[in-house]
């Protein structure tokens, strides 16, 4: 088993004509993800490689069946297209884009929560990976092979870092979810910790936080209190000045709320342990594991 | 984007929210003459993004037209807690009868905004939380429905203002919750929020902090800048696209992806050196890129090494060695690099530098490798 992406995904694209959407669908074919349909408004009826191109995401759910639909179309029609992910009815929306305003997340979150029938992971994601499965984004998944870890990231490279470190000592991933750097992602830590916990192939979960908002802290007491596997956690940003965007739209310390120093405590407290550096996660990792 | 009071003020104004009379002035001059415009008494106040502005002396009244000068002369040019004052807002003097706060926060854990309104106006908001929380009216607003009437009536109420302007404040909140979703703001404080003399509603200050991510949208707002508050290297890296935060210390830090480069300023701190900055060449950086983002780094004089930690996802490592050859050719650092590849053609890359043979660049294997070398060159 992996979560959210594997076997089943039936993939469409949307943006999937764009350089980069065509380079990234094409990387996730190759790696044997079912890519069923892409989407461009206007260009319905051509192919990119074989697979189908729509003018509508209706389209690519009425006559190639996808389930899974992957965002790639840039930040100001990227709102737009998540909207209608979900009015086509697909289950889940993966959200690459960087750079969708605040405003818009608030609406978009408030939206498919209200309806219920999605599940939005990103904006602004690396996507999914189910190693040996699926994926979904633009993780590389060269490095990355099946196991037993389940990872759950609010950055990109420092997940592959994270990853690298623990493929290092011999461990593979479940699955590997990019849930993004902004400040209102379509998924919470909770979310796909929950997943996690109920995924018979996840031994251990890791969970990759930051500075900014307080879903770690919100996450600490989630597991404190649910989750019953190993939870080893990793905080970015121990040295970002307060007021301060470090890259990322959610990462910035306003006053005293949101310090790495303030997560991992509430980390901690809660009874999880918490690597000061990749390298110390993938330890305390193999400590856990009993590798 | 933080604001600076009078741009935030002229932000509140055009969307309807009352704020007394002022004109912006960059020099002594252009002071007096909007003093002169006002009438007086008058208030000159020093435009920087810092608390305390009064206690350091750069909020004055002036009575006259000399006392106008004076304060004008002793503000503008003035440091405030090392910030020099390059603007001041010159405005009609206010009567007041009460000081209450308001805001709207972009509440990230609710997913909603959320408007705190409170009769304990004009001091240190986080003070009157911790001591009196009560005394802090508090209601999320659903987004999708927007701020109602009665929104306005129960903010009102809860905090205890003064019946007789229970309607004009509750319009004053629906005025500053319009303005904070048309323009987009993650914050609007004001503080104070006065009733004047003649039970008049104004917004005496302004702090709106506004979305970097929607400015395409609001060419106005993306116009604004504040002169006290730039850093030429901060300045030279958004002129070249690149997400530059400049630190203290003196190692320079460049790297792919926001988490990864904050990762890295930490494990550099833990091995004892002191990063200069937090570079994020992006995802998917060409050479171009790189070879600017060097120059950016090298621009801060306190950099004695500098540490590239790439883990290529979208971002190939052979671009990134090109980029820091073509570097070496054009800005002949003095200083010393250590590098670390990973990730896409990263033996491609590895392969580029160690062809290249570039004076006092070192390869290293791991980020805890780097880190510790590059803070061992720094010493």
């Amino acid at each position: 088993m992996s979560v959210l992406v594997g076997a089943d995904t039936r993939l469409v694209v949307s943006g999937i004509t764009g350089r980069e959407g065509t380079f990234h669908t094409l990387n996730n074919r190759d790696y044997g993800t079912n890519v069923v349909a892409g989407v461009t408004p206007g260009k319905g009826g051509q192919d990119v490689e074989g697979i189908p191109v729509f003018n509508t995401l209706h389209e690519s759910v009425d006559k190639a069946g996808a389930n899974t639909a992957m965002i790639f179309v840039p930040p100001r029609f990227a709102a737009d297209s998540i909207l209608e992910a979900e009015d086509a009815g697909i289950e889940l929306i993966i959200a690459i884009t960087e750079g969708i305003p605040a405003h818009e997340e608030l609406r978009l979150y408030n939206h498919i929560k209200s309806r219920g029938t999605s599940r939005l992971i990103g904006p602004n994601c690396p996507g999914i990976l189910s190693p040996g499965k699926a994926n979904v984004g633009i993780i590389p998944a060269s490095f990355f092979s099946e196991g037993q870890v389940g990872v759950v990231s609010r950055s990109g490279t420092l997940t592959y870092q994270i990853g690298n470190e623990l493929a290092q000592k011999g461990f593979g991933n479940s699955s590997i979810v990019g849930i993004g750097g902004d400040p209102v992602p379509g998924s919470g830590f909770i979310d796909i910790i929950e997943l996690f916990e109920a995924d018979p192939q996840t031994e251990l979960i890791v969970m990759s936080g930051e500075i900014g908002g307080d879903s770690e802290e919100q996450a600490a007491e989630y597991i404190r209190d649910h989750v019953t596997k190993p939870v080893v956690g990793y905080i970015a940003g121990f040295t970002a000045p307060p007021g301060k965007q470090m890259g990322h739209a959610g990462a910035i310390v306003s006053g005293s709320q949101g310090t790495a120093v303030a997560k991992a405590e509430a980390m901690e407290a809660c009874g999880i342990r918490v690597g000061r550096t990749p390298t110390a996660v993938a330890e305390i990792v193999a400590e856990q594991l009993g590798a | 984007m933080d604001l600076l009071e009078y741009q935030g003020k002229e932000l509140l104004a055009r969307q309807g929210v009352p704020v007394p009379n002022g004109h912006a002035a960059k020099t002594v001059d252009e002071a007096v003459a909007a003093a002169e415009q006002i009438g007086y008494p008058c208030v000159v106040k020093a435009q920087v993004q810092i608390g305390g502005r009064g206690k350091a002396g750069g909020i004055k009244l002036a009575n006259n037209v000399e006392e106008a000068r004076e304060h004008s002369e002793a503000i503008l040019g003035m440091d405030i807690r090392g910030l020099t004052v390059h603007e001041v807002w010159v405005e009609e003097a206010s009567d007041i009868a009460s000081e209450y706060y308001a805001s709207i926060v972009f509440d990230r854990s609710a997913k909603a905004p959320l408007v705190l309104l409170s009769t304990k106006g004009g001091m240190d908001i986080e003070a009157v939380a911790d001591e009196d929380p009560d005394a802090i009216a508090r209601l999320h607003v659903d987004p999708l429905l927007g701020f109602q009437d009665f929104h306005g009536r129960r903010l009102a109420f809860d905090a205890g203002v003064d019946e007789d302007v229970v309607r004009p404040i509750g319009q004053m909140l629906a005025k500053l919750y319009g303005a904070f979703c048309d323009e987009e703001a993650m914050l609007i404080e004001v503080n104070p929020l006065i009733i004047t003399t003649d039970r008049q509603v104004k917004a005496l200050d302004a702090k709106v902090t506004l979305d970097n991510n929607a400015l395409f949208r609001h060419p106005e707002n993306a116009a604004l800048s504040d002169p006290s508050n730039e850093d030429p290297q901060e300045l030279m890296a958004k002129e070249r696209d690149l997400t530059y935060v400049k630190l203290d210390g003196d190692i320079g830090i460049l790297g792919n992806g926001a988490g990864l480069v904050m990762s890295t300023l930490d494990v550099v701190a833990q091995a004892g050196g002191s990063p200069a900055n937090f570079l994020d060449a992006g995802g998917g950086s060409k050479a171009e890129a790189i070879t600017a983002a060097v120059e950016v780094i090298l621009s801060d004089p306190k950099v004695k090494a500098v540490l590239f930690n790439i883990f290529g996802g979208i971002t190939r490592c052979d671009e990134v060695a090109k980029g820091l050859i073509e570097a070496f050719a054009q800005i002949k650092p003095t200083v010393p690099f250590v590098v670390r590849l990973d990730g896409t053609n990263d033996e491609a890359g590895r392969k580029l530098l160690a062809d290249a043979n570039l004076p006092n660049v070192h390869a290293e294997a791991t980020m805890l490798a780097a880190a510790e070398r590059v803070v061992e060159l720094a010493k």
